[in-house]
């Protein structure tokens, strides 16, 4: 007895390690929820500029006063702005004095704006003197009698008053006021702070991971089937909560993770050169969670070479690619990109402010431009030539961010997917749609980038923008893609939504040397391939009747060849002739069917 | 034409699904064990929770309504052959004009004493996993397992998967050594000892005790030892499960006698799969075959029958594999145990991983006839044509490449294998394929 994965202490280990992963989870939750907040004058002074008069005029109490726990300070500081913000309309709006005045000096004779511009701001309203020359312009030199002017005026200074806010309260000012206000140890102590949260989620993490080792090489998928967590049980429930919520206030509500962002400070500062934007602390969770969870799907597939080579390949491109030099390039001041992202997946990538930063960038402008072009010979090259040689594994379960952590943090659930006949009935209107969807914005977009126009076509193109970035970059492949990982597999996004894999499935189904190839007629439908397929491929339907496997969908991860208990599947790239052929449908008349 | 079967099995499920493809015939379907066809050697993997019994489903349940295939859930009790009546436990009758058996096995039972004590069964049914689970919700502190081979195998390692310390009693020498030559056996013993089984050889059990409860507590062995077990696998072999058959005049052996169109002595009844026996048995085989794969070549070749072309079971070169906890065994062609006189064998082991690829030849004309492999996976399609081509020795080997089919980036070895005939024989054998779907096309062109 060499080895006996009977005893109690791997177990033990594992539940201490879990227990100190579920500590560190919860000081972290702690602090973004729990903290305490204050403003002083100087901070109010450098959040919000002169505006902080009137905090300090009508909110005195507001100025230097303690308040406990986010939740409480958020809401007071919009009780805050909406307070200010009628005192900001009286101070910095147009009054009916104001109309009246521009009404009578400018009565039937040509408007002139110039004067009525210098006058404010002669009498020390910088504010109104801005209003007017952004707002009434179209009145510059027209003649019009005080009657109209008055009415005219008064229904301009009625909107533009409107348009006066008390504090900007957008997500991204949110974040920054909260970060300010913030007083715990993430603000004081950020990296100490840093390294206790992630040293003891580490620490906790390898206790549950490594402990693995124990069981020999092989599948090991016991008790899944009853695991809460990876079964849709409680557990997994509060799991896809807390990462819904997660990638809720990342898109939304950055201000909830703000101790989050200012623990990430010191290693932003220290990458990058600047604060921790919530993108930033986003990539290095996301890198975090690849990284070590890379470690567990090695262990747990080490048996396969193929497996390893695959991790090792992902691990690199979200931790060297994705993190490092996306943030090394922002640091050198360069246009910063994720180099291995791909349009459609990359949907911003013909954005005006994104094409122009690469085409005329500051500093070196040839190497913004060998990123166009590199960015424009993946699309076009690299995806069909690659996929043809390879099939998508290459980018989906290789290179891929998306794919990364799925094939790493998602691999828990990856038999969550849904195999019925139906959801890949959905599965193919939804992923084209979403390409097809992504096609139509960017034609718009570039369509406004030549001609110029915020219009093309007839179509508003910052209002598609707008459309696409909510509904498929945040809400399907944030939201959902990740949230959705303990609910319905971890492919979600990439099976459902993502227009890239839906471009390389295309060439994939149709023209590529990909296959995985059955054994013959060794198949026992037992249903360990289909069960731990990610993508939700039926994959013993065509297995058990001898049928090579051709799937636009199948990102080529291997894992229905590694659960396989008779050695039946295996991931073959040979030339492209009848791939999708039945090898071995009729076994006993005339032996094993194959090529012609 | 309505055709009844008896049993949704493998075997029974292929003959409806391909009387379906080449008929219209009413087809019934009827099944004791369960409402839908699953497949029986993933039963394991529901205990360890590596699937759920939905998982193991092949066709999705709309599948049977779609294709006209009628199931019914009953024990049938009685064949009035006379009448074409099925008699059911729970009153019902069914008419056919046609039937088929194919009800499958029963675990062995050798007349133990106490062999029906609750905490002592078998592992082939539903019934059997869903007995195994009220005996693990009542507590196992070991379990022991009566009989070698694949589901005893299997059983150990689902118990384990449970934390539940498992004996097993063998009568071998060495694990499964009536199938599997000495180096294969061997190697298979290593690897289950080397899970922390307690596998004791040469060792048979003689009784089962019964506690207090009632329940099986104990195990005596033929050597007089006494092993406490709250849990007792039966798992040496299986029978064909036919003793509702007993009088219907259906004549019966082991197994339901049939001929090699799997007619029975009566008209209209035909019998496939697990319980059907060949009067005559096929040279190379066993009368009575009890494997998924050839339950799966029955009913295709029985369908073909009933649908008016009149086919005889002619099955291709034999093939099989298993595996062993994490131990892949794969076989294409004729690999007995004890290895015959007019046979030369070649016998290829890796120094430090549990990989082996064991050639069997004829000695005067070096005609393949068979290859066992553990660790190393194997195309079928390649090894098929092997066999019909009738090839030499030589020619496996150098064209063995081609027939990989582990996953890439693995370690190819065929070429040690190779060196090893060459260094036995004093060849000078060369690879002429490389591995790979390429390698494949190659060969295959190259007939």
């Amino acid at each position: 007895m060499s080895r006996s994965t009977n005893r109690i202490w791997p177990l033990l280990v594992k539940r201490i390690g879990m227990l100190i992963f579920l500590s560190a989870l919860g000081y972290a939750i702690f602090l973004s929820v729990g903290g305490t907040y204050r403003l002083n004058d100087a901070d109010l002074q450098s959040l919000f500029g002169e505006r902080s008069d009137l905090i300090r005029e009508s909110e005195a109490d507001f100025v230097d006063q303690p308040i406990r726990g986010k939740w409480a300070f958020l809401s007071e500081l919009r009780r805050v702005s909406k307070v200010v913000a009628v005192d900001a309309r009286i101070r910095y709006g147009l009054s009916e004095q104001d109309v009246e005045g521009m009404a009578s000096r400018n009565d039937g004779q040509p408007f002139d704006l110039k004067g009525e511009i210098a006058r404010f701001e002669q009498e020390g309203h910088q504010e109104k003197a801005k209003k007017i020359s952004q707002w009434l312009g179209w009145y510059d030199g027209k003649s019009l009698s005080e009657e109209e002017l008055k009415t005219q005026l008064a229904l301009k200074a009625t909107d533009i008053n409107r348009g006066i806010s008390g504090l900007e309260l957008s997500p991204y000012a949110a974040l920054a006021i909260t970060r300010q206000a913030s007083q715990g140890p993430a603000r004081t102590h950020p990296g100490r702070t840093f390294l206790i949260i992630f040293g003891l989620a580490l620490l906790g993490g390898m206790m549950v991971i490594l402990p693995e080792f124990r069981h020999e090489p092989g599948i090991k998928n016991n008790h899944i089937q009853f695991n809460g967590l990876n079964s849709r049980g409680l557990a997994g429930i509060l799991l896809g909560t807390l990462l819904i919520v997660f990638y809720i206030a990342l898109y939304w509500f950055p201000a909830w993770v703000a101790e989050w962002t200012l623990m990430a400070d010191p290693l932003s500062y220290w990458i990058n050169g600047g604060p921790s934007s919530q993108w930033f602390l986003y990539g290095w969770l996301y890198t975090f969670a690849v990284v070590t969870m890379a470690v567990r799907f090695a262990i747990k597939y080490r048996h396969s070479p193929y497996h390893l080579v695959r991790t090792a390949s992902v691990t690199f491109f979200q931790v060297g690619f994705a993190f490092l030099l996306s943030n090394i390039l922002h640091r050198l001041q360069l246009p910063s990109r994720d180099l291995k992202n791909i349009w459609p997946l990359e949907y911003d990538f013909f954005y005006a402010e994104k094409m122009n930063a690469m085409l005329y960038p500051p500093a070196l402008p040839w190497f913004g431009k060998a990123m166009f072009v590199l960015g424009i010979a993946l699309i076009v090259l690299g995806v069909p030539l690659l996929t043809y040689f390879y099939g998508k594994r290459w980018y989906c379960s290789w290179v891929c961010g998306c794919g990364g952590l799925a094939e790493t943090a998602g691999d828990p659930f990856r038999h969550l997917s849904d195999k019925s006949l139906k959801a890949w009935r959905i599965e193919r209107y939804l992923v084209h749609g979403v390409l097809l969807f992504a096609i139509f914005m960017t034609i718009t977009v570039i369509g406004s980038y030549l001609s110029n126009s915020e219009t093309f076509l007839g179509i508003k193109t910052p209002m598609i923008k707008q459309w696409y970035g909510f509904a498929i970059g945040a809400v399907f492949a944030g939201v959902v893609g990740t949230g959705f990982y303990p609910l319905m597999g971890n492919r979600v996004w990439c099976r459902f939504g993502c227009p890239l894999a839906a471009y390389l499935g295309l060439v994939q189904r149709f023209k590529s040397r990909f296959r995985i190839t059955t054994n013959g007629g060794q198949c026992i439908s037992c249903g360990n391939c289909s069960t731990y397929c990610e993508q939700g491929i039926d994959v013993r339907w065509y297995a058990q009747r001898g049928q090579n496997i051709v799937r636009a969908s199948c990102v080529g991860c291997g894992v229905c060849s590694s659960v396989c208990p008779r050695g039946v599947l295996n991931l073959e790239n040979g030339p492209d002739i009848d791939r999708t052929a039945i090898q071995a449908l009729r076994i006993k008349k005339d032996g094993v069917q194959v090529l012609p | 034409m309505h055709i009844v079967i008896l049993g949704n099995g493998i075997s029974g499920i292929t003959c409806a699904r391909y009387i379906r493809k080449q008929s219209d015939y009413q087809i019934t379907v009827i099944s004791g064990e369960s409402d839908h066809f699953f497949s029986r050697t993933a039963l394991m993997y529901i205990y360890m929770g590596h699937m759920k019994y939905e998982h193991t489903k092949p066709y999705e349940d709309f599948f049977w309504a779609k294709n006209r295939i009628d199931l019914e859930r009953a024990w049938i009790e009685q064949v009035d052959t006379e009448r074409r009546v099925l008699h059911a436990k729970d009153g019902r009758s069914f008419n056919y004009d046609q039937l088929v058996i194919a009800t499958g096995s029963v675990s062995n039972k050798f007349d133990w004493p106490g062999q029906d004590l609750p905490g002592v069964q078998g592992l082939y049914s539903i019934q059997d996993l869903e007995e195994l689970e009220r005996s693990s919700a009542l507590g196992i502190n070991r379990a022991v397992i009566a009989g070698g081979g694949l589901i005893g195998i299997e059983l150990a390692e689902m118990l384990m998967s449970r934390n539940i310390p498992v004996t097993i009693l063998v009568r071998e020498k060495s694990y499964w050594d009536n199938a599997l030559p000495p180096g294969e056996s061997a190697m298979v013993t290593r690897h289950i000892l080397s899970h922390g089984i307690d596998l004791r050889l040469e060792t048979t059990m003689k009784e089962i005790i019964a506690g207090p409860d009632g329940r099986a507590c104990a195990v005596l062995t033929d050597s007089g030892e006494r092993i406490e077990a709250q849990l007792v696998g039966l798992t040496a072999g299986v029978s064909p499960n036919i003793a509702f058959l007993k009088d219907s005049g259906i004549e019966c052996q082991r197994g339901v006698l049939i001929d090699r169109f799997f007619r029975t002595n009566v008209e209209e009844v035909y019998a496939i799969g697990d319980c059907a026996e060949f009067r005559e048995a096929l040279p190379g085989r066993r009368p009575v075959e009890q494997v998924w794969y050839s339950g799966r070549d029955h009913g295709q070749t029985l369908a073909d029958t009933l649908c008016g072309n009149a086919s005889e079971y002619r099955p291709g070169p034999w093939f099989n594999s298993a595996k062993f906890l994490d131990l892949e065994w794969q076989t294409y062609g004729d690999m007995p145990a004890q290895i015959g006189e007019d046979l030369s064998s070649l016998y290829w082991e890796h120094p430090s991983e549990l990989k082996a690829v064991h050639l069997l030849y004829r000695k005067g004309d070096k005609r393949f006839v068979g290859i066992n492999s553990l660790g190393i996976r194997y195309r079928h399609l390649i090894f098929d044509r092997f066999l019909r081509e009738e090839r030499t020795i030589e020619y496996v080997l150098e064209n063995l490449a081609a027939a990989n089919f582990d996953p890439e980036f693995s370690k190819a070895y065929e070429r040690d294998i190779l060196e090893l005939y060459n260094q036995q024989t004093g060849s000078r054998l060369q690879p002429r394929n490389k591995r790979g779907l390429r390698g494949v096309l190659q060969l295959l062109k190259s007939v």
